[in-house]
């Protein structure tokens, strides 16, 4: 360890010691520098290794008895100055350790996490709001029969929406009853039947799930598409109650600031029918493109269940020999339902509705 | 459909509102104004107005016209709507012109007047103001008369060159392979379905969807027939559909149209060709169905309880503590205002505080008053409804009037009593599964549903079915998807045609098998990865994509109550055999795994191998979710021993792992292989063979492991390993 500075080379005259002494102070500073606190201070106060040791004992026991006096003060003094370097503020240590240090510029290293998927993302974040109101969540098929889609919603028989043009269906049907022609579901309204069908009120369940439409694709449309529903039904269900749910729920959603409007509409399975708009999320309804300049965003329809589901519910449930539990003149209920893609397009600027479907790294990515 | 705001106006004057504010006042009840288009100054000077575009819900056919929505102004600003004016000229005395009707079960009415001496010309004034500001396209003044009566009031009428006709007219089903040319032109081909106006020779016009061509008005046409009737909605959409011909009155003829418009729309379009010269001859013909009036003009009255409004619509803005804002005088005048009668059962009795037997339970329309006494108040309405809104049929449907006439935005927000929630059976496990995948970096995606007959027949489980769809999309989505796989393989393929070579996506998803008469659905996951994974000290980077596909289905097994989970080597046709395995739980197939075999990497050019798994989730979610039992660390030292063996390339790690665990050591708490080295020169390791370095570790929970029982494990591991064929080749012992 201490092969180099070898005392006997020089001589015990003051000059050489202060240049010796110079040196090993140098030594010093430069150590506190490039090693840490811990590290500085074994090396140098060390109890069997430490440099300070090894070399007043190797010098001391070499030197002239004249020069030991001097030595000794100047190892004394070189002790300070190491205590008083361990002493100093770290700042100065770790400020000369930074300089030669990481380029911390460079990006970072990560395992590449998994992305969830936005639209998916979206619905869960739908579902849970309903969750907090007390929405249980309910599945359902996506092959549906006539029954489940059309004939219990109160469709007519020759609606438009029952048309091929519109509704995918199964091949090989043409044979059947009409009400068990299996195809694809056109909304998520089914598993509100079947759940009535299933229990007695009160209902409270929101219904996540993927549709289909015979629809061609463009950068807004998409035969495959996800929808939330909702259904409460119960005694004393009010219109002004499914304004004030779904005016929450707008809300919770996109932040207490937005407004809800409510306009007629019209749906076989609701009356009275709603569409509701959102004050616009981008310019706080003062108008702008995403708006069309009007201020409001169309975002979902909804209705009060129309008394003619019910009978159809309990005429079922007859049926299966379970007792009728949806009078009209007791149990009202409403139901709303909204485009997932929509919300999910509006909430992130997406452009092209394909991309949710496209399973593209390069859209993925921006939502990790 | 378009609006002339100042049209609008002749039928209810001095609307307190500019034709902006009449437009937001119009939407927020249901009849949506989806464009206002300022029409600038007129010849006089005075202002066009405005031309609204609507946008009429399919229910409300009543309310496409000006006169239908001029009666929603009047209803929103408590207004007179002037009636229709209807004066004709005095007709010439003559015998009734003959008209039957073959089929009274599709045409409900039918009306008839006779035109003499009539001028065909060009429309002048109004109509032809209204027209050039609607963009309408002007014709002559008995056809303009027929669209402006449309336009204006919303019911279908047409105009016959009377000359044409070859005796009276008959209203019949046209027979099987009749001809008739329209006034498009065309030459249709009848079934004997469609309904025809036709004189008594031949068929005249396709009852209200197209006139007929040889029947219509010409610059010569003398003299008129005005037709003016009521058809049976199925009939007209079952014509419009076949023959491909969607007119304006097909729409409004199969949407329900106002049986008792047929004599005032003859009238006004009569009045309107009579302008220009001409007479009527003879009386109105009018020919109503009886047992069709008795289905739509003279329906029965329906009942309307005041409480039942309440009941459905809850709480306004405007309502005081005592009492709804929706009062009975309110419901009446919005009724009234929409066309119906409406007749209160006003039978104020009082009964008796005494007469309530049950405590105070009173049948719906009654209420008590603070003295105890109920009453029947007027709670009751028997309505009336207009001939023209087929669509209101039941008490609802008037609840729902009066919601949209009073404004949906101002009733309240009040919200139900919350419910509990009841978490849906399987929402832990995916949520746990999802978790999991995106946490091995997985991401995930959406497919089609769907898939080509090709691809089904590849990735289908041989037995299952298929289910073909009637109407395709696309050829290339001509069944239900069998299997989640196609659709990973053209997301990857997605991205490697767009030069993104790394590339991990995981799809949870329905799959379909079975029959077109039984459809059955379940769960299934597919995982697809794609590009560099780097090689492991056990595994070769040309391997290592298969091992993580195994690691993720391990891992996620790993979230359920253990199962004894095997692997196999068998795997499905659109696996490379030898680089795919099937996992079995339980011995059964849960997932298969792999890399796309190599002639469907040609087929579809993909640049780059791609591995996928598919995983039965059902399976899986019969599981139940891991429940965590803690065992308690040991407080004594842990001794790790590393191995060193060389065995042929035959033996197989699970021969060695059974072999070690045959032992029977319950202090060897860790057994893991943790590299695997092969010698291409077969200097250090021998040719066929492969070095071992396998790792052990040894913990006792109750004592620290003594020097002696360490040497017998480990030298009873080096016999049992040298007995499978291994050569040791080093051993090294740290503490």
């Amino acid at each position: 360890m201490s092969d180099d500075i070898v005392l006997d080379e020089f001589g015990y005259d003051e000059p050489t010691l202060d240049k010796l002494f110079e040196t090993l102070k140098k030594e010093v500073i430069s150590s506190s520098e490039n090693y840490s606190q811990e590290a500085f201070k074994l090396h140098w106060l060390g109890r069997k290794q430490g440099r300070l040791k090894v070399l007043s004992e190797a010098w001391l026991k070499s030197a002239p008895p004249e020069a030991r006096k001097p030595l000794g003060i100047r190892f004394n003094q070189l002790k300070q100055q190491i205590e008083a370097a361990l002493e100093a503020p770290a700042t100065t240590t770790r400020a000369a350790q930074a300089g030669a240090s990481i380029d911390i510029t460079l990006p970072g290293t990560t395992r590449a996490p998994g992305i969830p998927h936005p639209l998916l993302k979206t619905m869960q974040e739908i579902v849970a709001v309903f969750h907090h109101l007390g929405y249980s969540t309910n599945l359902g098929p996506q092959v549906e029969s006539d029954f489940y889609n059309f004939e219990a919603l109160n469709f007519p028989p020759n609606h438009p929406a029952r048309d091929t043009q519109d509704t995918l269906v199964i091949a090989s049907q043409q044979s059947r009853p009409s009400r068990d022609r299996l195809l694809m579901r056109t909304h998520t309204s089914p598993v509100q039947i079947r759940t009535m069908i299933d229990q007695p009120p009160p209902v409270r369940i929101v219904i996540p799930g993927k549709v289909h439409r015979n629809d061609a694709a463009d950068a807004t449309h998409s035969p495959i598409f996800h929808q939330v529903e909702g259904l409460c039904v119960d005694t004393n269900i009010t219109f002004s109650d499914l304004k004030g749910t779904l005016d929450h729920a707008m809300k919770a959603l996109f932040g207490s600031a937005v407004k809800t409007r409510f306009f007629p509409s019209f749906f076989p399975f609701t009356e009275p029918s709603a569409d509701v708009q959102i004050s616009c999320i981008f310019c706080n309804g003062k108008g702008c493109r995403k708006c069309k300049h009007s201020g409001w965003i169309e975002l979902l329809g909804c209705g009060m269940v129309d008394p003619a589901v019910f009978a159809a519910i309990d005429e079922q449930r007859a049926a299966q020999g379970k007792s009728p539990a949806y009078n009209p003149e007791k149990i009202t209920g409403f139901a709303f339902g909204m485009g997932v893609e929509r919300i999910a397009m509006i909430q992130h600027g997406i452009s092209d509705i394909g991309h949710f479907y496209s399973g593209d790294m390069r859209f993925l990515e921006q939502f990790a | 459909m378009k609006i002339l705001t100042n049209w609008l106006r002749t039928y209810v004057p001095n609307i307190p509102a500019d034709d902006h504010q009449l437009a937001d006042d119009l939407t927020l009840r249901g009849i949506a104004v989806e464009g206002v288009h300022d029409l600038g100054p007129a010849a006089d000077d005075q202002s066009n107005g405005h031309l609204f575009e609507m946008d009429i819900t399919t229910n409300r056919v009543d309310a496409m016209n000006h006169y239908g929505i001029a009666r929603e102004a009047a209803t929103i600003y408590n207004l007179p709507l002037l009636p229709l004016h209807t004066e004709l000229p005095a007709s010439t005395p003559a015998p009734a012109f003959p008209v039957r009707i073959d089929a009274p079960h599709l045409c409900g009415r039918f009306t008839a007047r006779v035109l003499r001496n009539v001028t065909i010309a060009p429309s002048a004034g109004l109509i032809s103001d209204y027209f050039s500001l609607l963009g309408q396209k002007q014709i002559s003044n008995a056809v303009d008369a027929s669209n402006f009566v449309l336009l204006g009031m919303g019911h279908p009428t047409h105009a016959f060159d009377l000359d044409k006709l070859q005796g009276g007219i008959v209203v019949r089903l046209a027979h099987q392979g009749e001809k008739l040319k329209l006034l498009d032109g065309t030459e249709r081909t009848l079934e004997p379905d469609d309904l025809v106006v036709a004189d008594e020779v031949k068929a005249l016009a396709l009852a209200g969807v197209m006139g007929g061509y040889d029947s219509m008005i010409t610059p010569e046409t003398k003299n008129i027939l005005v037709e003016a009737a009521w058809f049976d909605p199925a009939s007209i959409r079952r014509s419009s559909r076949r023959h491909l011909l969607h007119t304006d009155a097909s729409h409004r003829f199969e949407r329900g149209a106002d049986f008792n418009a047929a004599p005032i729309a003859n009238h006004l379009v009569s009045q309107l060709i009579l302008a220009s010269g001409g007479h009527a001859e003879g009386d109105l013909i009018d020919i109503a169905i009886p047992a069709t009036a008795a289905k739509t003009a003279s329906r029965p009255s329906i009942n309307l309880s005041v409480t039942q409004v309440q009941r459905h619509l809850g709480t306004t803005l405007e309502d005081t503590p005592t009492q709804s804002a929706l009062t009975p005088e309110l419901i009446y005048q919005y009724l009234t205002a929409l066309g119906c009668t409406l007749i209160p059962t006003r039978l104020a009795v009082q009964l008796e505080h005494e007469m309530i037997a049950d405590g105070p339970v009173f049948p719906p329309g009654y209420f008590s008053d603070h003295a105890g006494h109920i009453s029947l108040v007027n709670d009751l309405f028997a309505v009336q409804l207009p001939s023209w809104r087929l669509d209101l049929e039941r008490e609802i449907d008037l609840i729902e009037e009066v919601a949209r006439v009073y404004g949906y935005n101002r009733f309240a927000n009040t919200l139900p009593t919350p419910g509990i929630v009841i978490a849906h059976p399987t929402a832990a496990a995916e949520a746990a599964v999802r978790t999991r995948l995106l946490a091995l970096g997985f991401s995930e995606s959406i497919s089609s549903t769907f898939a080509s007959q090709q691809d089904s027949d590849l990735f289908a489980t041989a037995g299952q079915g298929t289910i073909p769809m009637e109407n395709p999309l696309s050829d290339e989505a001509s069944l239900l998807r069998p299997s989640l796989v196609p659709g990973m393989v053209t997301m990857l393929a997605h991205n490697l045609n767009r030069d993104v070579k790394d590339v991990r996506l995981f799809e949870q998803g329905q799959i379909f098998t079975g029959t077109t008469d039984q459809v059955s659905e379940s769960a299934q996951l597919s995982l697809g990865l794609t590009g560099a994974v780097p090689a492991t000290p056990l595994h070769t980077a040309h391997d290592a994509p298969i091992f993580e596909l195994k690691g993720a289905i391990e891992s996620l097994l790993s979230l359920f109550a253990p199962a004894p989970l095997t692997f196999t080597t068998e795997a499905p046709v659109w696996l490379q055999p030898g680089r795919s395995a099937t996992a079995l739980l339980d011995g059964t197939p849960i997932a298969h795994f792999g890399e796309l075999v190599h002639t469907q990497r040609e087929a579809r050019k993909l640049r780059q191998p791609i591995y996928l798994a598919q995983l039965d989730l059902a399976k899986l979610y019969a599981l139940p979710l891991k429940k965590v039992t803690a065992r308690d660390l040991s407080r004594f030292q842990a001794v790790e021993r590393d191995f060193s063996f060389t065995f042929p390339d035959s033996m197989q790690w699970h021969t060695i792992a059974t072999a070690i665990h045959t032992l029977n050591i319950p202090e060897l708490q860790r057994l893991t292989p943790t590299e695997i080295f092969r010698d291409p020169k077969g200097k250090s390791v021998p040719p066929s063979h492969y070095a071992l370095l396998l790792k052990c570790v040894f913990q006792s929970n109750d004592r620290t492991l003594r020097e002696e029982e360490l040497t017998t494990w480990w030298s009873n591991i080096i016999t049992t390993l040298t007995n499978l064929g291994g050569t040791i080749r080093a051993g090294e012992f740290t503490m």
